[in-house]
């Protein structure tokens, strides 16, 4: 359960984020919104890349702002990023294995856990392969391998099939609903692909210029008439 | 921890990974060959002043790959590597004027005080990265160079300097003493060899566990690092120290390979070579340090004793070849050469076939 207050975020004259304030109650959700919306910048002060304003976040009673941000991924928080970041001149296995071992798991359970999380992501190359070997849809895998290894309490997925041909989002979309079941980790899925939010998200939340326009279960915000409005961009009635 | 349902391929991982590789074994083996050469077949087929100048390959091979730590695994440019093997070599000649302790000793001693001044040299890589860490590091070089054409090197003196005017410039200034059973200069070849074959172990444990993966990802990305929860403080500083530690050993190898340093030939410049051919040697792999202490030592050496050519020309040389490495061959010479190789081989082979009129596996 992440509990976010009054969160506003501004950089010199820009408001990404203006007063924001939502509850993530647990499983996937969505977090979507137009380009620009506040969606990345909230996962940046997740991340503790970004200092906020005001505000605060509450991540399974834990102030997530006072943590040190190398320290978070120990406290179980994983993200990805829009570009895929794994490690080209490492193997796959330690592109995961790295993960693990600044996660506070223990050593001993780390050759099976780094297995399992390629298996439970589908990911069927060699272990020792480099990871810059890998084709696209591979590195997307693998990226959500690292995401969910080492006991994660909560995943940001930071359009996480972005490029993917239809087949392989599907097979991701999959995935990524399998992970709170699976490991126990709240999960918010960033992505502009509605039929992927909706396929695996049960809450959904909207954002538009940083404010929250809609929270609830995922069929009934996509036809909230606000939501369609901040997408197709109609002005909105003062 | 709950992991993945079971599937039908389940026992596709537990193939995965064997303790021991062929490849490990081959590559382990190898270099076991390569030490055994060094350290026996080098020696008995050289001459004197050949075995000096292996001395200095290896210490100047782990001087190189200091260079390659930073800035082949973190991506940090350091510019100042040879003033820390400067530091060394002054440390290491210091405490042995002032000490009787064992040569070990020295080495360790040495090795920790450069460490903690290239561990300092390091912190504005915290903040600072390319031109600007380089530009830093370059200047931390020069005024090496300049605090040291004060003091010079000890030569048995008192005081902090180690340095004693009446003993200055003249033949009576004993040498910084070496170990006690290796002091001939080919028995300090195999001595040195063996100790900077120990300082390569040490950088390569570092390269294949935790730190190296954890300098992977900083080099890779940073904001990724971070959340992956490295922390990129204590990794960076931790490179600089591994870095500085080990040219700080090879600097005290140095102090008693050449018995009474001066300071005049250690110049600035010197750290501008090493960084240019390491880049030739390649900064990926630990080969390329050796490679770069090769071009760095030997070649100098075979252009003035053997050739009497001006070994300035080398800077030249080397100038050119950093330019067609970086071009053509990032990984430098340690990549490409086994890539030529076995372009080369296949070359021969299927010239082979064509001449044994297509047979399967020619002999010739």
């Amino acid at each position: 359960m992440i509990q976010v207050e009054n969160l506003t975020v501004r950089f010199a004259g820009v408001t990404p984020i203006d007063d924001a304030s939502l509850d993530f109650p647990g499983g996937t959700c969505g977090l979507i919104g137009p380009n620009g919306a506040g969606k990345t910048t909230f996962f940046n002060v997740l991340s503790g890349f970004v200092k906020p304003a005001a505000g605060s976040i509450r991540a399974f009673g834990e102030d997530m702002l006072r943590m040190a941000d190398y320290k978070r991924a120990r406290w179980g928080l994983r993200r990805t990023f829009q570009t895929e970041q794994s490690i080209e001149n490492l193997s796959v296995f330690d592109n995961v294995a790295m993960i693990h071992e600044h996660s506070g798991a223990k050593r001993s359970s780390r050759q099976a856990d780094v297995l399992a999380a390629m298996e439970f992501v589908g990911l069927d190359v060699s272990p020792r392969a480099k990871a810059g070997s890998l084709g696209a849809g591979e590195r997307r895998l693998l990226e959500v391998a690292r995401a969910v290894v080492g006991r994660p309490r909560v995943v940001l997925l930071d359009e996480p099939a972005a490029g993917l041909p239809e087949e392989e989002t599907e097979h991701l979309g999959g995935v990524i609903q399998r992970i709170p079941e699976a490991f126990g980790a709240l999960t918010i899925l960033v992505d502009h692909d509605m039929s992927l939010v909706s396929n695996c998200c049960t809450t959904t939340a909207v954002l538009d210029f940083g404010k929250v326009i809609a929270i609830g279960p995922t069929a009934d915000v996509l036809r909230d008439e606000r939501v369609t409005n901040a997408y197709l961009g109609t002005e909105e009635e003062v | 921890m709950t992991t993945a349902p079971a599937s039908p391929e389940r026992t596709a991982p537990t193939r995965a990974l064997p303790t021991l590789q062929r490849g490990t074994i081959v590559r382990g083996g190898v270099v076991v060959g390569l030490l055994l050469i060094a350290l026996v077949v080098l020696p008995a087929i050289s001459g004197a002043d050949w075995i000096t100048t292996y001395t200095s390959v290896a210490i100047y091979s782990v001087a190189a790959l200091g260079f390659g730590i930073l800035y082949g695994r973190v991506g940090m440019i350091s510019l100042g590597q040879v003033a820390l093997l400067t530091i060394g070599c002054w440390v290491g000649a210091r405490v042995a004027y002032a000490t009787s302790l064992p040569f070990p000793v020295l080495l360790l001693i040495a090795g920790g005080i450069t460490c903690a001044i290239g561990t300092l040299v390091g912190l504005p890589a915290l903040r600072l990265s390319g031109l600007y860490l380089a530009l830093i590091t370059l200047m931390f070089a020069g005024a090496t160079t300049v605090v040291l054409s004060v003091t010079d090197f000890p030569n048995g003196g008192g005081g902090f300097t180690g340095r004693s005017a009446t003993g200055a410039l003249t033949t009576s200034t004993p040498p910084v003493r070496r170990p006690s059973w290796a002091v001939g200069d080919t028995a300090y070849y195999r001595y040195t060899v063996i100790v900077c074959a120990i300082l390569f172990l040490i950088a390569l444990v570092h390269v294949a566990s935790k730190p190296g993966r954890a300098w992977a990802s900083i080099r890779e990305s940073e904001p990724a690092a971070l959340a992956a929860g490295v922390n990129i403080t204590l990794y960076k500083l931790w490179a600089f120290a591994l870095a500085s530690f080990i040219t700080g050993v090879a600097g005290c190898l140095l102090a008693a390979q050449i018995g009474v340093p001066r300071a005049i030939t250690f110049q600035t410049q010197d750290s501008l070579t090493l960084a240019a051919t390491a880049l030739i040697g390649g900064i990926y792999s630990l080969w390329g340090a050796i490679v770069a202490g090769i071009f760095n030592q030997l070649l100098p050496f075979l252009f003035q004793a053997q050739w009497n050519i001006d070994p300035n020309w080398l800077l030249i040389i080397f100038g050119a070849g950093l330019l067609q490495v970086l071009l053509t061959a990032p990984g430098g010479l340690a990549q490409q050469f086994p890539k030529d190789m076995a372009n080369l081989a296949r070359l021969i082979a299927r010239g082979a076939r064509r001449l044994g009129g297509g047979g399967r596996k020619p002999t010739g």
